[in-house]
């Protein structure tokens, strides 16, 4: 009823290869965007500094894991150490180029994790599956022994972390440093993010991605029908790092504000992994499911117990939070071990054949 | 060629100036690498038996020794302790098994993978739920265990020194190995676990519960865990930190294959004098530290040549 394609007759190819093709997805995206970019005047600042920009840049970083595991089939357990190479390098960047926009230097950063991720993405050649994933814990660690063992990548800080100067662009408007304002963070990270997803999903349906995916269904019968896995598999490792850098430099500028190198440990790697597993492998918008639920799920808990009306320690709290959520994923995994985005796609099915069972 | 000189000859000037340091060096690895030896060994366990990844067996080892330490602190006579927390273990085996994998029987590496991933979570915050998060001494001498150290002279002067419970461990170890040797060749449940291991269907095929295997397997690993976490509890305090041991086993595991328990102890060894190695002579000339990256680099390596690992089974790959 609400959801129904019947009668919409696509008359060009071009209508027929659109993002969208369905009247009703557009309206849905149309709704979606309204909503974002309302959000910020009828939100506290809280909301948006601590919810919705992590929240959006995780999804960013979730689609660049999704790209390598969800798409080429190359399980990454470094997505972490990748983002804080996004991160380092616009740090460097604006400090030899203060004057040229952040904006700018988050996305040229990103080349530099790109790069290293064809650096570690080699040995994907050779060694796959559960191997694999344990080879690129050598990337993560190796990263970041080099975050705290190279103190160039810290401007020889004494304190060993990064703080984030005060940069001004788009006509002087503060974005980045303590001083800027959670709206025009939101607003920067949200074109980011839109403009960024936008280029990956055309990418993933076309040529490049549709190798990849052949590299992942089975990499031998992809490899005799002319896809090379070399560039297949390093031009995944690229994307995928590419994104996840510019998402590091990112969760630098516009939310952390400082960092140690702790902020990029395994714990964020698993993190990611768990917001691409349970948002749907091989699904971008089952990448930003996964990352609302896992940012979002330890704040509702934590903010649920005091609400209850139980009067517990807050380590109690964090505790319990970390159970449950250990517990969640079991129970999601279980129940729906295709993802969030396999349940969207269930319910969408649903809309469409409405009020009959089957269609 | 100063460069050229300080990695490549100055280390070994240094090891052969000090002969009984290397020992010293030496042994310490050999102990560190019979520790990282042990934790594989549960993983392979767990991964032949079901091909489930065992990422929490790491944390069973923290979890082990914390239950273990947490119950002896809450007044609980040190062996009665033993017996509970090998009682824990069973039932977080079964618990494991019927909650856990026997719900997601059949489906990919990466599911499985990640839901151990999640019981990680769930033990991490359990355990320090439970028994509190402030680091603990593991209970030692109540336990019977050797405490103290001897020195024995080497050369001219020279001291190596080894620690009791390092001997112990070394000698524990052995004989754990030994017994599940004898335990997997000799016994009925062995050998049911081995045929598990080589053919799921055909196991079943002649009667045999794969939901029991799986449960006992889970419990094996958890002893393997416990004993390893008194080992390595005597050696540091018992705490969650420990969890970083779990990222060492790892590359024991690649390099050893998934497979094969001679592989696990192998590249147990070899890992742990690598690295033990690597840090002292190696690591001062990168700013030390190495060691936390050192393991995953030369199991990297080994891959390259080896892709299943030193004694994984070939992987045969067909269209």
């Amino acid at each position: 009823m609400l959801y129904r394609e019947s009668g919409q007759y696509k008359t060009s190819y071009i209508a027929d290869q659109a993002i969208f093709p369905i009247r009703e997805d557009r309206i849905g995206m149309a709704v979606i965007g309204v909503v974002a970019l309302a959000i910020p005047f009828f939100a506290s600042d809280f909301f948006l500094n601590a919810i919705m920009t992590p929240f959006l840049i995780l999804a960013l970083a979730a689609i660049g894991l999704n790209i390598l595991t969800g798409y080429a089939g190359q399980l990454s357990l470094g997505s972490g150490a990748f983002m804080g190479v996004g991160a380092y390098s616009c740090y460097k960047l604006t400090t030899y180029f203060p004057d040229v926009n952040i904006v700018i230097l988050v996305l040229i950063s990103g080349l530099f994790s790109a790069g290293i991720g064809v650096i570690f993405g080699l040995p994907s050649l050779r060694i796959k599956g559960l191997y694999l994933a344990v080879t690129t814990l050598a990337a993560q660690f190796f990263l970041e022994w080099c975050f705290i063992r190279i103190p160039w990548l810290y401007n020889y800080n004494a304190s060993g972390a990064i703080e984030v100067p005060v940069r001004r662009g788009f006509g002087d408007i503060i974005l980045t440093g303590p001083s800027a304002s959670a709206m025009t963070q939101y607003f920067v990270v949200l074109g980011i993010v839109v403009v960024v997803t936008l280029v990956v999903k055309n990418i993933v349906r076309g040529r490049i991605g549709r190798q990849w995916m052949m590299i992942r269904d089975m990499d031998i019968a992809a490899e005799l029908m002319g896809v090379r896995p070399l560039t297949a598999k390093l031009s995944a490792f690229a994307v995928s790092s590419y994104l996840c850098g510019v998402a590091g430099a990112m969760f630098i500028f516009f939310y952390l504000g400082a960092a140690e190198p702790s902020a990029f440990s395994i714990t964020l790697s698993f993190q990611i992994l768990f917001m691409v597993i349970l948002g749907g492998l091989g699904s971008l918008v089952g990448s930003f499911f996964g990352a609302a639920f896992i940012w979002g799920l330890p704040i509702v808990l934590r903010a649920g117990f005091p609400a209850l009306g139980l009067n517990v320690g807050a380590e109690v709290i964090f505790h319990v939070a970390q159970m449950v959520v250990g517990a969640l994923i079991i129970l999601f995994l279980i129940t729906e071990p295709h993802g969030l985005a396999r349940l969207w796609q269930i319910g969408k099915e649903k809309l469409r054949v409405w009020p009959f069972p089957y269609a | 060629m100063d460069i050229l000189y300080s990695v490549l000859i100055d280390p070994f000037v240094q090891m052969a100036d000090m002969p009984d340091f290397l020992l010293q060096v030496l042994w310490e690895g050999f102990v560190a690498g019979v520790l990282y030896a042990l934790i594989a060994l549960g993983f392979v366990l767990i991964y032949k038996a079901s091909g489930v990844f065992n990422f929490a067996q790491g944390i069973m080892v923290v979890f082990a020794a914390l239950t273990l330490v947490g119950l002896h602190e809450k007044g609980v006579p040190a062996y009665l302790a033993l017996i509970l927390t090998i009682g824990v273990m069973g039932i977080l085996a079964l618990t494991v098994e019927r909650f856990v994998m026997r719900p997601l029987v059949n489906q990919p590496d990466i599911i499985l993978l990640m839901s151990t991933i999640g019981l990680t979570y769930f033990l991490v915050g359990f355990g320090e739920f439970v028994f509190g998060g402030e680091p603990k001494q593991m209970i030692t001498s109540q336990l019977g265990l050797p405490t103290g150290s001897s020195a024995i002279e080497i050369g001219d002067g020279g001291l190596l020194i080894l620690q009791h419970i390092d001997i112990a461990a070394a000698v524990i170890a052995i004989i754990m190995v030994a017994v599940l040797a004898v335990f997997f060749n000799k016994t009925r449940i062995g050998r049911a676990l081995r045929a598990v291991a080589d053919d799921h269907q055909a196991a079943l095929s002649v009667g045999i519960s794969l939901n029991q295997i799986w449960a006992i397997v889970w419990f094996a690993a958890g002893i393997v865990a416990l004993t390893t976490g008194i080992m390595w509890g005597a050696r540091s305090d018992v705490s969650f930190a420990l969890e970083i041991i779990a990222f060492k086993a790892l590359p024991v595991l690649i390099l050893g294959g998934f497979t094969s328990i001679p592989g696990a102890i192998v590249g147990g060894l070899i890992i742990g004098i690598g690295e033990k190695i690597g840090e002292i002579y190696w690591g001062p000339l990168v700013g030390g530290g190495i060691e936390s990256w050192l393991a995953y680099m030369i199991a990297l390596i080994f891959l390259l040549f080896r892709p299943q690992g030193l004694f994984g089974e070939r992987i045969i790959e067909r269209v």
